[in-house]
């Protein structure tokens, strides 16, 4: 096969392209503070995002520290409890990886890898971020107003979310659903901006089926939220008006303690559809970004093409356009009618075979591949081995029959942290490990990112296996104590022990990453512009951290797809996308 | 290309230089703006469905309660409509390069807007003064929420509507002036649509009602 020699001159003749107008500021304040670049912007949603999770992170020891060693801790009683649980979850979910994978990778990512100067609207862009902070503080605020943030779980049923006897449920609630209001809001003006910059902004020659894969998770992802979003904010502001002006959309009529409530004719239900008909999106609005920049990582360090390019974007595709029907799954013990049941069932079975696919393709793509175990890539396959995990109990718990026993125990906890809590986490690490030196120039320390993989990889496994069987021996989630519940077993409570042990040790951990991002900031390996000789455009930017406009006095011209590895008569093994097919080196070997 | 065509694309065969002419690349603002519009639109459809939905949903229930008719609405809607036709004025004349007709299209437009608005306030406040006035009814909390929110979104056009206004006195560039009214008619445009379904489904002897039993789910 006669794959590099051409002459692609004939095919593109210089294009006549409208530059972008970018915004030039002069001060320190307007570079790095109200800064209209994406890769600043990114890093600061970045290190936010990163900022508010360390706050989930040590709330989770909390709950595990109450869990393994029940009534020790003064400062935990049981509404603390569950509001650590709650704001754990929030805070997990949406402000730190809703907020990493699309405002900080989308940022940094989609300008530079589909070679624009930046995104098609900076100022709405740069608003994005200060809405977005915003957000934040209003939840970190929630927790030093009376009564503290709410205690309602994070999915904010009502009519309990707003009744006295909730923890939090005066003003913390509603600081959380004006936070998630803001949070929309921001996200929103951010998502308009990825959307249109994939759509418009691409330089010459990029076609959509050129697009490097995180592009195409990340671009999906957004879509997903930006139509998934307009529930949650409906949901949060119909709660609000429930809990304020006294209407009664999901607020039943309640006799509590006595008392007859000053609400009538609501329905609960109607708040558990709109909430997941956000939630389920949610969970592939976390997942397509990960499924993205996995694919990127292994085809990068296996030195390979990934394996059905074609059969990864439609699945991609199929995955976002199916997670819309399938919400109500989370709802099986609801009391819905069974034939719903059967519906929502088949369709959370068949989304399987999308993700299957996608599976599959990773594997394939290592198969026979050169590969590299940087550490990006050790991330990589940590996150296949934790996904297929996490993916095969979801299955289980799919279907009705098997749902219904374990609903509410901590199978499900297990269930959805093996899939979207440590799959996406290790995958946020593997890119930080990956990109890292495109943003700072320097390279990561490898000994301390290996040891950093191995305990949080393993780790992970350490507490979150042993937790199917608390679940399968009737466990409850979201429950301050177990003790005195006679069907659950002595021994459950030396496995809550461990697994609080292998936790704080995995949380801890991180403290060495943290270290390394730091430590290699200043003294790290300089790593010159492609370290990991990759062909997306990102790497081949004239400067290392790329400039404001990214790629110098022209844009460069796209003339191939993405994963131009090891191909057959090029004397490198990559050929990056800018190299017209008639300037590759062939080898002198070539027969 | 359809977006079904570019999706069918190989793009690791050897002849693969041969589709870069398929896209010519760079972002021109106009035609991002215009895009950003029709995706921000996509998502406000999404929420005034959810709450059409939801409104269904609750309707099904056994203890519904309907709210009753404002004929002021009819009134309101009309004002609404003439709005969007004054726009749609305006966005003809300035295409035809006649400033002064666009200038007038723009203000009557701007004017109706307000009118339409102090007409739903007016609904708003005939409502709190009748006997079936209670905010417990799903029926009267949805009327106060749903028309809020499609408000809301008529005072952020008129933002937008503001500062087209704001440059067309003067000197000013006729592309980027004919591209924001163009905009701002669209964003009409698509507001009264919304309203008219609304208006029909909801607040109007309940059609939806219709619908519901049709389907057989009332
Ligand atoms: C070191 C890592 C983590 C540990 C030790 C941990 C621990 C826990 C614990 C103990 C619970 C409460 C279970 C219960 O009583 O119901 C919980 C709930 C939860 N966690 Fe994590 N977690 C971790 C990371 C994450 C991450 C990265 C996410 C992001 C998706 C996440 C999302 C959630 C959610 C959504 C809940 C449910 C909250 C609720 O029930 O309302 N967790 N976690
Ligand atoms: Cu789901």
């Amino acid at each position: 096969m006669d794959y590099v020699a051409h002459d692609a001159s004939a095919y593109a003749p210089p294009a006549e392209v409208e530059e972008m107008e970018l915004y030039h500021p002069k001060t320190f304040v307007g570079k790095y503070i109200w800064s209209q670049d994406a890769k600043i912007i990114a890093v600061q949603y970045a290190v936010t995002a990163i900022g508010i999770g360390l706050v989930a992170l040590v709330l989770s020891w909390l709950m595990r520290l109450q869990l393994a060693f029940p009534n020790s801790f003064s400062f935990i009683d049981p509404s603390n409890y569950l509001q650590f649980v709650t704001q754990h979850g929030m805070i997990m979910v949406i402000y730190l990886l809703t907020a990493l994978f699309l405002g900080g990778f989308g940022n940094y990512l989609i300008p530079l890898m589909v070679g624009a100067r930046d995104m098609v609207f900076p100022y709405v862009n740069m608003v994005s971020y200060w809405v977005y902070l915003s957000a934040v503080l209003l939840l970190i605020a929630s927790f030093f107003v009376p009564g503290g943030p709410t205690g309602a779980g994070w999915t904010l049923y009502p009519p309990q979310a707003i009744l006295q006897g909730t923890p939090g449920a005066t003003w913390g609630i509603i600081l959380m659903l004006v936070s998630l209001a803001l949070f929309i809001v921001g996200f929103t003006m951010g998502g308009l901006n990825y959307v249109v910059t994939v759509l418009q902004a691409r330089t010459r020659g990029m076609t959509l089926m050129r697009m490097p894969l995180t592009i195409w998770g990340i671009f999906t992802a957004t879509i997903l939220a930006l139509l998934a979003f307009p529930a949650l904010l409906v949901s949060a502001i119909m709660m609000l008006l429930d809990a304020t002006l006294g209407t009664s959309f999901f607020m039943p009529a309640i006799v509590s303690m006595g008392q007859q409530g000053g609400h009538a004719g609501g329905s609960p239900v109607l708040f558990q559809h709109l909430f997941w008909f956000f939630g389920h999106p949610e969970v592939y609005i976390v997942a397509l970004p990960a499924f993205g920049i996995v694919s990127d990582l292994i085809s990068v360090h296996a030195r390979k093409n990934i394996f059905g390019y074609r059969m990864m974007v439609w699945a991609i595709v199929a995955i976002g356009g199916l997670s819309f029907v399938v919400w109500a799954h989370h709802m099986y013990v609801s009391g819905m009618n069974p034939y719903f049941g059967f519906f929502f069932a088949t369709t959370t079975l068949i989304i399987a075979v999308p993700t299957a696919i996608k599976v599959y393709n990773w594997i394939l793509t290592l198969w026979h591949g050169n590969i590299r175990l940087t550490v990006p890539m050790m991330f990589a396959i940590g996150f296949i081995f934790t996904f297929i995990n996490g993916g095969l109990t979801g299955l289980f718990l799919g279907n009705v029959t098997v749902d219904v026993p374990l609903s509410d125990t901590m199978f499900v906890v297990a269930h959805f942290h093996m899939v979207m809590a440590i799959a996406p986490i290790l995958v946020v690490f593997g890119a930080i490990y990956h990109w890292y030196p495109k943003i700072t120039g320097r390279m990561l320390n490898d000994s301390l990112g290996k040891i950093h993989f191995w305990v949080t990889f393993v780790g992970s496994y350490a507490i979150y296996y042993p937790m199917h069987y608390l679940g399968f021996a009737g466990v409850p989630r979201r429950y301050y104590a177990i003790e005195g519940t006679n069907f659950i077993p002595e021994s459950a409570q030396s496995l809550n022990v461990a697994i609080t042990v292998a936790a704080l040790i995995v949380g801890a951990f991180q403290v060495v990453f943290l270290y390394n991002l730091l430590w290699s900031y200043f003294r790290g390996k300089p790593s010159g512009g492609n370290p990991w000789n990759a062909t997306t455009l990102e790497w081949q930017t004239p400067d290392t951290p790329p400039k404001h406009g990214n790629f110098g006095a022209t844009l460069p011209v796209v003339y191939r797809w993405a994963y131009d590895y090891s191909v057959p008569g090029a004397e490198q093994d990559f050929i990056p996308q800018n190299v017209p097919p008639g300037e590759v080196t062939r080898s002198s070997a070539r027969t | 290309m359809s977006m079904f065509h570019q999706l069918m694309v190989k793009p690791w065969v050897t002849d693969q230089g041969k589709i870069d002419d398929l896209y010519a690349g760079g972002a021109s603002s106009g035609l991002a703006k215009k895009l950003a519009l029709k995706v921000f639109l996509a998502v406000v459809a999404v929420l005034f469905m959810l709450l059409v939905i939801a409104y269904g949903g609750r309707m099904a229930y056994e203890d519904w309660r309907p709210a009753p008719q404002l004929r002021l609405l009819w009134a309101n809607t009309f004002v609404l409509i003439l709005s969007s036709v004054a726009l749609q004025w305006a966005q003809y004349s300035v295409r035809r390069g006649q400033m002064d007709a666009m200038r007038v299209g723009l203000l009557a437009a701007g004017a109706f807007t307000v009118v339409f608005l102090f007409g739903q306030v007016l609904a708003w406040r005939q409502l709190g003064a009748m006997v079936y006035f209670d905010v417990t009814n799903p029926a009267i909390g949805f009327f106060y929420l749903i028309t809020g929110v499609h408000g809301l979104h008529l005072m952020g056009g008129l933002v937008a509507w503001g500062r087209t206004v704001a440059k067309v006195w003067g000197d000013f560039d006729v592309t980027k002036i004919r591209q924001s009214v163009e905009l701002c008619t669209v964003y009409w445009h698509f507001l009264l649509l919304v309203w008219l379904v609304l208006f029909g489904l909801l607040f109007t002897g309940n059609n939806l009602d219709l619908l519901l039993k049709l389907c057989g789910i009332r």
